[in-house]
């Protein structure tokens, strides 16, 4: 079902919002990757406020609904939003990267409540929400997993190794997000390691794809409903992001997949996104 | 010494399948080696328990940890070199980091894939696993202790290496008798001049050389070290003190299986003269399995001078 005007402005506005607090964060603590949490908002606050049947109250819910950071570097908004949604008390984010925090650098499934899988080193995500699936299957239970990947990531070799066993185990309760940004580390995609023409490796492999504008709330939310009624394969869907988004001096950047923000910088980010410090 | 022998790896597989008729959330994964492993018993009962993913080790442990994260207790087989090797990040970056009930059945490990040569022989495996914070490693030395040390770590919670073999061995525990703990290590045979301390298939080495030792009047006592991480500390350092001399020997590198662990330990708890018999560092090369084990050393006779060396060092 597509989403209601308010509930369009509501995820726009929470968006901005999680900008806005992810800025003021990485700034204050001098750490962290704000490139690629940026690009993915739209992606995760979508997931958790419209479509993620999860509940904060019952964490281990063994119906709930598994959704899997397989670019653990954007751990800093999958936290501000699972405190955001009440799994863990918002006066926790101001110790992301600190001794005794349970808010690792990169998500800690024995740490932190809602986090269902370590990840950090690329790749892990996939194979791993794979299994997550296949236990649904066997159990009969209908939750369904979501793996959000990064671009960059797909570089990883057994990225492929598991697209090829989800085929074969035609893993229609998983779905993959690409959040495609075309930015990682060392600079852009195109320049360390050309991914050619995405959607088409994946359809090779034996997936339905989507390809979409992952800025778009209402174009994630109809995405993620159409893949819920593909049966007998995977689905992807490859969202097309800007890294930094919604702050000018980041987009596009690989220089701001993770490094410390200045005073000048921060001053005109939050400007930048509708806030005067 | 019985002359009944068995492979382990069908020992494995036999168990596993009868684990998988007793328990419905217990699942198995392999990397294109099933019936090399022996899953493939399991697969062929269970077919919808079984995920063969190609090969495709590293994309096997990770399907593995996402099994576990929902209540499943997953067997991912492969050959321990690949296991150590190949799946070596989503072991410790899912299974070991966050204690997930993932069993990691190495077989072929050690030298006993012998003729496939040395890319397929897993002699770092150990030292990589109990390097690990969270990681159980629990080595098998004969067909009933594959047994029940198979059917121990699917009851064990949390993250456990399976260390196996190919090789066909002799049975040398007595199933009637044989209690098989996680973490306690097992005296086999009494002796009070020096304590030779092993795992795996040297067990049976081991009690070879305690046999050899005894006609020239020398008392070894023969402890089987099955599980290396956690290890039986107390038991150790009662062997050190009570015969003053430990010898261990393992189908792995000297460097940071067996030998260091006891050494680990003894360092700290009862120094006492000890000799490290292993794979002295190097490659080891294609050939028959025996013919093979002497060669590199781990051979009863190896073992048994290793033996009286550390006992001139006792003095």
């Amino acid at each position: 079902m597509s989403l209601s005007k308010a509930r369009k402005d509501y995820l726009e506005g929470l968006c901005l919002r999680l900008r806005q607090d992810l800025i003021k964060l990485l700034y204050s603590i001098q750490t962290g990757h704000p490139g690629g949490s940026l690009s993915s908002t739209e992606i995760m606050t979508t997931l958790y406020f419209e479509k993620l049947r999860v509940d904060p109250k019952n964490p281990k819910d063994p119906n709930r609904d598994r959704f899997i950071l397989g670019k653990g570097h954007a751990a800093p908004m999958l936290y501000q939003i699972l405190s955001e949604r009440g799994f863990f008390p918002q006066d926790d984010l101001a110790t992301l990267r600190q001794l005794d925090s349970h808010l690792q650098g990169h998500p800690c499934a024995k740490k932190t409540c809602g986090v269902e899988l370590s990840t950090g080193p690329l790749g892990l995500g996939l194979p791993a929400g794979l299994g997550m699936a296949m236990a649904a299957r066997l159990d009969g239970k209908d939750f369904r997993t979501y793996v959000l990947m990064g671009d960059g990531e797909l570089q990883e070799g057994i990225v492929w190794e598991a697209a090829m066993s989800a085929a074969k185990f035609a893993a229609d309760n998983l779905l993959v997000i690409i959040d495609n940004n075309g930015v990682q580390l060392d600079g852009t995609v195109a320049e360390i390691m050309p991914m050619g023409d995405i959607a088409a490796k994946w359809q090779a492999f034996g997936w339905n794809v989507i390809s979409i504008d992952g800025h778009c709330v209402e174009a994630v939310s109809d995405a993620i409903d159409l893949a819920a009624t593909v049966k007998g394969k995977p689905t992807v869907i490859v969202a097309k992001t800007v890294k930094g988004k919604g702050v000018s001096f980041m987009e596009g950047k690989s220089a701001w997949h993770g490094k410390p923000i200045s005073k000048d910088e921060y001053v005109n980010a939050m400007k930048e996104l509708g806030v005067n410090v | 010494m019985s002359a009944v022998k068995k492979a382990i790896r069908d020992v494995y597989g036999d168990t596993l399948a009868q684990l998988g008729r007793e328990n419905p959330d217990i699942v198995a994964l392999d990397a294109d080696v099933g019936s090399s492993s022996k899953s493939i018993v399991f697969g062929r009962e269970f077919p919808k328990r079984y995920f063969n993913v190609g090969v495709a080790e590293a994309n096997m442990v990770a399907m593995a940890a996402g099994l576990a994260t929902a209540g499943k207790i997953p067997f991912a087989n492969t050959f321990a070199a690949f296991m150590v090797l190949r799946a070596a990040d989503p072991v410790r970056s899912l299974i070991a980091y966050t204690g997930l009930n993932v069993k990691l059945a190495g077989t072929y490990a050690g030298l006993s894939d012998s003729y496939d040569g040395a890319s397929h022989h897993a002699i770092a495996d150990i030292a990589f696993m109990r390097a690990l914070p969270n990681m159980t490693v629990v080595s098998v030395s004969d067909p009933v202790e594959a047994e029940l040390a198979t059917r121990a770590v699917a009851e064990f919670k949390g993250p456990a290496y399976l260390r196996l073999s190919r090789a066909e061995v002799p049975v040398v525990l007595d199933k009637a008798t044989y209690k098989f703990e996680i973490g306690k290590g097992v005296t086999l045979r009494e002796g009070s001049d020096l304590t030779i301390v092993a795992t795996g298939y040297m067990l049976v080495k081991a009690l070879e050389a305690a046999e050899i030792l005894a006609d020239k009047g020398i008392r070894a006592r023969v402890v089987n070290i099955h599980t290396i991480k956690p290890i039986d500390r107390d038991l150790l350092i009662a062997c050190a003190r009570e015969t003053g001399a430990i010898v261990t020997a393992e189908e792995h590198n000297v460097y940071g299986g067996l030998g260091s662990a006891v050494a680990e330990v003894l360092s700290q708890g009862c120094p006492v003269p000890m000799e490290v018999v292993g794979v002295n560092d190097t490659f080891t090369e294609s050939g028959d399995y025996e013919k093979l084990l002497a060669k590199y050393g781990l051979s009863a006779a190896n073992i048994a001078a290793h033996a009286e060396k550390v006992l001139k060092r006792k003095g």
